[in-house]
């Protein structure tokens, strides 16, 4: 019995959902301390993730940023690469999707493809610099990462405020062309006939209307999934798993470790790549905006990698659980005016617990054996 | 000409001091063996700290000192994941940059009715040259903080705790050996715990300074990345205080460069020269710096009796 | 077996110790006596249990129960302090030195001399270390950083440290496994001079010869227990080994003289650089036939890492040729390396020739995961995998049988290797290279890889065998090369080969005065 206990808190289900609530009581405890209810806050975050058809379909379209980036991590994760650079990698996306789809005007069928597919070589391009200075020269991904990071960020800036592509009176630039939209029904929804039809359907109506409605989440999860095949199917996949767990036995093996890092940082930044450029396709308001710090989609991609193990699919649901605490947080500020960061300390705490919280198995097993045996004598 | 050498070397001096600290921090936390990636989330707290405390009690001094306790705080919470709870580093410092930040903002809203900002402290931290002696000379832009002789005192003081005393000693071999270290009858974990809480003091220090001698109040983007940037100047210093501090010199040097470029004749976009600092951080990186020299231990947990 | 009363005539008794580790007893009620100013040697196979023994006695593990008296006086025994306080010593097998200090910092560590201010003042110690070293004879150059010395000298100033701290029971660890003869030899005045000087001595060994050697009593452990206490004069060798196995072991390795085929392997006046861009292999030339075993036998730090590792192209060759059935393969890739038929058992099995938290049926396709049937069309095929495992699971008896599926870091060190030779062989290499096969196993599994070796010569393949033992190189090995300094300097055939010649070789000695010996 109590054998299979320990088996059941070991698996990483086990592992996550204890994380998870240790993060709801650290954040309970602490919004306790600051003066506001416990049980209300937590009350406004069931609801306003689920009382409307609206706030989940707006939680799922939030999330699909957060998987991306979360499997861009996860994948990097388990090649043995740090990818702090998602963030990066995110901002360069968005730029050069915000560029192409202002400069060129085709037929959705082919800008489509073409805003989404510049965005990810910008993503991939700047991982691929973080793994060939790895590779190449052994500088730490870490560190080219974080420089990245910001000239990304300064390159967002620079685009914002260029004379070609900025909105007069405004921080951003000008949204890109129509065409290189992914939202569902867009035009319908807002024509006569289409607001009519609407009118008498409330949950599509709300789900339509009121949302940035888009199928960009069926596509990442069909990414998470082919990720998934990748990693555990291929012999690619195999090869990136030894190089990341052991890298002088793949070396032995004759694997190639180092084109290995770079392969790996280019699909890591094309993952991170295509997550910027749904958000220009998927949502408004298709353009950028200079920055004055960073918006955090790769940070938080950190996260969701974190706390879903580095599993491509955990990711799906990691990611949904981020999107739908962030969204929660904004209401819990609007609503009690409690600060909406207590979601942030939440989801710290979270990793945090998943930190540390694999070792109490663990610990747990041992104590166990060593009363058993000792019983035994 | 004199007095643009003149800003450069002030802002040079004033932007690094606070990485400085951090970067201190995180050059003893490693040397013993546990990466700090947290740097970040410790400095912010050390901002808030500092700027909360300076503002109500009025003595930027006391403001500075909670801001190194409130980073020792956090500092604690990651030593006890990463030393107790064998729990991967990375991992847990991510943690603690995810905690830092949200925890700072939610206090500065807690403690400043709802403002993410706080309200300016009363007195900043002392400058050593005293700006109103200089004011109509041509010195009037030299302004050294008090914190960069701090910053300079503690480099200082670090090198000679670690290679000239016997607890530098142990705390370098602990960082290659811990094993070694634990069969000399010296403890593993009290030297670590030490020396992470020390690295976590350093870095809100490093957060204090910036919010009571640089912008005398806690915004939200107080500490963005300077966290981040000093991690980098660890390893970009190769683990030594004095290649650290080099570090965070250079990289204080390029942003002055970018105001001063900016404040030139030649028309160049801020942006692209706010991109200057990292663009020769990288180009450093490849010039001089080839295969790092980590702790051999670092990063790796402790178990009693491993090898 | 007599029951011996706790008195201050012994330096160290324990009683009835015993410890638990991850599900298994590796001690059971173990006791332990050892004389004040005796030479004791606790006796045992790999896994035994003699480290851990000793590991509790210095206070790096608790034990889960028993007893420690020192002198006759109980103690209890926290951490290595109370332990360095009871004036016990201990050289691990492992040096604990940090490879980037001196040898004086290394001396000092944890016990510094020191000024104001804590700075320290090596001058105070120098004093106390020198009276040490030339007591004892030991030529030591305490400024040089410990990575620059030999491991013989490593092991002295790991020595020089217990001394250093006042250590009147000093304990070794399996001391022999890395020296040359002569170091050995060395080694056995610094034991010698000990016990003149009244200290306590316990040696921790699997190798028969070094206790009668070395030591009066001797305690036998098997699988964590207790088997007997006996005194070392009036034992034969083969009759300790049978205590320590628990049944009749033949000492010596049967085998047939080889019949050499043609040339298949050669080297020609490579050389290789190290990691810190020093020329390491110099000139080296040396040529296999099929059919035969060569041992490369030498101390650790001759080449043989950067030798191996140009072999399967981790490192570059400055200059040279590698040819392996005619072709060249130096400087190309590992795995085309591989592809020429050359496969590797290699010596550090954890870091270099498996992924521990890797299955053991992902671990078995580790060097052929490219290869058809494992993989088609770019897919990793699972069910051929399966398969593949469970037919060398029963070919070479890996335990447990069910073990497909678990992570390779579960099974024991034993099964690990079998797992990696039965791996490395089902390639059916032309070339096999054997680094260290039988490190860290127990006498039944190093019987069982001798024989598979010596198996796989008899099917007309070519062995080259590089190991620290020079046992094992006497034992297998038809044609013995000795490598001292990044050079063959010398060659000999079995027959011709003994302990003294290539001992002086490994040593730096001529070639001219080793066939003297």
């Amino acid at each position: 019995m109590k054998h299979r206990i320990i088996k059941f808190l070991k698996t990483p289900f086990a592992c996550t959902f204890m994380a998870v609530f240790f993060g709801f009581m650290v954040a309970c405890g602490i919004l306790l301390v600051t003066g506001y209810s416990a049980s209300y806050s937590m009350a406004i975050i069931f609801n306003s993730i689920f009382a409307r058809p609206k706030f989940i379909i707006n939680v799922i379209l939030k999330s699909v940023p957060v998987i991306l980036t979360g499997l861009s991590v996860a994948f990097a994760f388990k090649s043995g690469l740090f990818n702090i650079g998602a963030e990066g990698q995110y901002i360069i996306s968005t730029v050069v999707s915000v560029i192409t789809g202002i400069i060129f005007d085709f037929h959705p069928v082919i800008q489509i493809p073409l805003v989404i597919i510049s965005g990810m070589l910008a993503g991939a391009l700047l991982g691929s610099i973080v793994g060939y200075l790895k590779s190449k020269f052994g500088i730490h991904e870490v560190l080219t990462s974080i420089m990245l990071n910001w000239i990304a960020l300064y390159t967002c800036n620079y685009v914002s405020m260029c004379e070609r592509f900025h909105k007069p009176d405004s921080d951003g630039t000008y949204m890109i062309n129509p065409s290189g939209y992914t939202l569902v029904l867009n035009n319908w929804k807002f024509s006569e006939s289409g607001r009519e039809f609407l009118k008498h359907n409330f949950i599509l109506n709300d789900i339509i209307l009121k949302t940035d409605f888009n199928l960009n989440f069926i596509f990442c999860v069909i990414i998470c999934v082919l990720v998934w095949f990748l990693i555990y199917k291929t012999k690619k996949g195999y090869e990136l798993r030894v190089s990341g767990l052991n890298p002088d036995a793949a070396r032995n093996a004759g694997i190639n470790v180092e084109r290995n890092i770079i392969f790996t940082m280019v699909i890591s930044g094309l993952l991170s790549g295509l997550a910027g450029a749904f958000t220009v396709t998927g949502t408004s308001s298709h353009n950028i905006q200079t920055l004055s710090m960073f918006e955090n989609y790769g940070f938080n991609g950190l996260s969701v990698a974190l706390i879903s193990g580095s599993s491509p699919i955990g990711c799906i649901f990691a990611g949904l659980l981020f999107s739908g605490l962030l969204y929660a947080g904004q209401s819990l500020q609007y609503k009690i005016g409690a600060p909406s960061e207590i979601i942030n300390i939440l989801i710290g705490v979270i990793v945090f617990f998943v930190a540390i919280i694999r070792i109490v198995p663990i610990l747990l097993n041992k104590y166990l054996e060593r009363e058993e045996n000792l019983n035994v004598k | 000409m004199l007095s643009n050498i003149l800003i450069a070397i002030s802002i040079t001096l004033m932007y690094s001091a606070p990485l400085t600290l951090a970067a201190i921090g995180g050059v003893i936390s490693e040397k013993c063996g546990v990466v700090n990636i947290g740097i970040e989330g410790m400095m912010s707290i050390g901002a808030l700290a500092g700027a909360t405390v300076g503002y109500f009690t009025g003595n930027a001094w006391l403001g500075l000192l909670c801001a190194g306790i409130s980073g020792g705080l956090l500092a604690l919470l990651h030593a006890i994941a990463s030393i107790n709870f064998r729990a991967d580093q990375t991992v847990s410092g991510l943690a603690i940059n995810l905690i830092g930040p949200g925890l700072a903002i939610f206090l500065s809203k807690y403690f400043f009715d709802g403002a993410a900002l706080s309200l300016p402290v009363p007195s900043k931290l002392p400058k050593i040259i005293n700006t109103k002696l200089l004011q109509d000379t041509k010195f009037a832009n030299f302004n050294i903080d008090i914190s960069v002789i701090l910053a300079l005192i503690i480099v200082l003081l670090t090198w000679f705790i670690m290679y000239k005393t016997k607890w530098g000693l142990r705390v370098r071999a602990t960082g290659e050996h811990p094993a070694a270290v634990d069969t000399l009858g010296v403890s593993v974990y009290k030297i670590r715990y030490f020396c992470v809480i020390i690295s976590g003091i350093l870095a809100g220090l490093g957060g204090g300074t910036v919010t009571l001698a640089i912008i005398s109040q806690f915004t939200p983007t107080a500490i963005s990345g300077q966290g981040f940037i000093a991690l980098a100047a660890v390893i970009f210093g190769k683990w030594r205080p004095f290649g650290a501090y080099f570090a965070c010199l250079l990289f204080g040097f390029s942003q002055a460069l970018v105001v001063i470029l900016g404040g030139g004749e030649i028309n160049i976009s801020s942006s692209i020269l706010a991109m200057i600092p990292y663009v020769l951080t990288i180009i450093v990186l490849i010039l001089f710096v080839g295969r790092s020299s980590a702790p051999k231990a670092s990063g790796i947990p402790y178990e009693k009796g491993s090898r | 077996m007599e029951n011996i009363e706790i008195s201050d005539k012994f330096a160290v008794q324990m009683r009835g110790i015993t410890k638990i580790f991850n599900n298994h007893r590796a001690l059971d009620f173990v006791n332990l006596d050892v004389k004040k100013g005796e030479t004791h040697a606790i006796l045992g196979e790999n896994g035994a249990g003699k480290s851990t023994l000793m590991n509790i006695l210095y206070g790096i593990y608790g034990a889960d129960s028993g007893e420690i008296f020192i002198n006759g006086r109980p103690v209890d025994i926290k951490n290595p302090s109370v332990a360095i306080n009871h004036g016990i010593g201990m050289v691990h097998q492992h040096f604990m030195l940090i490879e980037k200090f001196s040898v004086m910092q290394n001396i000092i560590l944890g016990n510094e001399t020191t000024d104001k201010f804590g700075v320290i003042n090596t001058r105070k110690a120098r004093k106390k270390v020198q009276e040490i070293i030339s007591k004892y004879n030991m030529n030591i150059d305490l400024k040089k950083k410990v990575r620059n010395i030999s491991v013989g000298t490593q092991q002295k100033v790991e020595i020089l440290k217990a001394l250093y701290r006042g250590a009147e029971i000093l304990i070794l660890d399996e001391p022999t496994a890395v020296l040359t003869p002569y170091e050995i030899e060395e080694l056995m005045n610094i034991i010698k001079n000990l016990k003149q000087d009244n200290k306590t001595v316990i040696i921790i060994t699997h190798k028969l010869k070094e206790i009668k050697k070395s030591s009066e009593t001797c305690t036998i452990i098997r699988k964590g227990k207790f088997i007997d206490r006996v005194d070392v004069i009036g034992q034969t060798e083969q009759n300790l080994a049978q205590k320590m196995v628990g049944r009749e072991v033949k000492l010596q390795v049967n085998k047939t003289p080889a019949k050499p085929g043609e040339k298949i392997f050669e080297i020609q006046n490579i050389n290789v650089l190290c990691d810190r861009n020093l020329k390491t292999v110099k000139n080296l030339s040396l040529e296999l036939r099929k059919g035969e075993i060569y041992g490369l036998a030498g101390i650790e730090g001759n080449g043989q890492k950067e030798l191996l590792e140009a072999i399967i192209g981790t490192r570059k060759v400055e200059s040279g040729k590698i040819i392996m059935n005619n072709s060249e393969i130096q400087n190309t890739s590992t795995r085309n390396v591989l592809d020429h038929k050359i496969s590797v058992i290699h010596e550090d099995r954890h870091k270099n020739s498996c992924v521990l938290s890797m299955s053991v049926a992902d671990n078995m396709i580790l060097t052929k995961y490219s290869k058809k049937p494992f993989c088609v069309n770019n897919m990793l095929n699972y069910e051929e995998r399966d398969k593949f495992t469970e037919k060398l699971i029963q070919d070479y008896d890996i335990r447990p049988s069910n073990c497909k599926n678990q992570k390779i870091r579960n099974l024991s060190g034993g099964n690990q290797q079998k797992l990696i030779i039965a791996r490395e062989i089902s390639n059916d290499p032309d070339l096999l290279i054997a680094v260290q096969p039988t490190r860290g196993l127990d006498v039944g599994a190093i019987e069982y890889v001798h024989k598979i070796l010596i198996k796989l010569r008899d099917q007309n393949k070519a062995i080259l065998l590089i190991s620290l033992e020079l046992d094992e190189i006497l034992d297998i090995s038809d044609r013995i090369g000795v490598i001292y300094d990044g050079s063959i300097v010398g060659e000999f055939s079995q027959e011709m080969a003994n302990e003294n010649n290539i001992g002086l070789l490994m040593a730096g000695g001529k070639t001219n005065e080793a066939q003297d010996n």
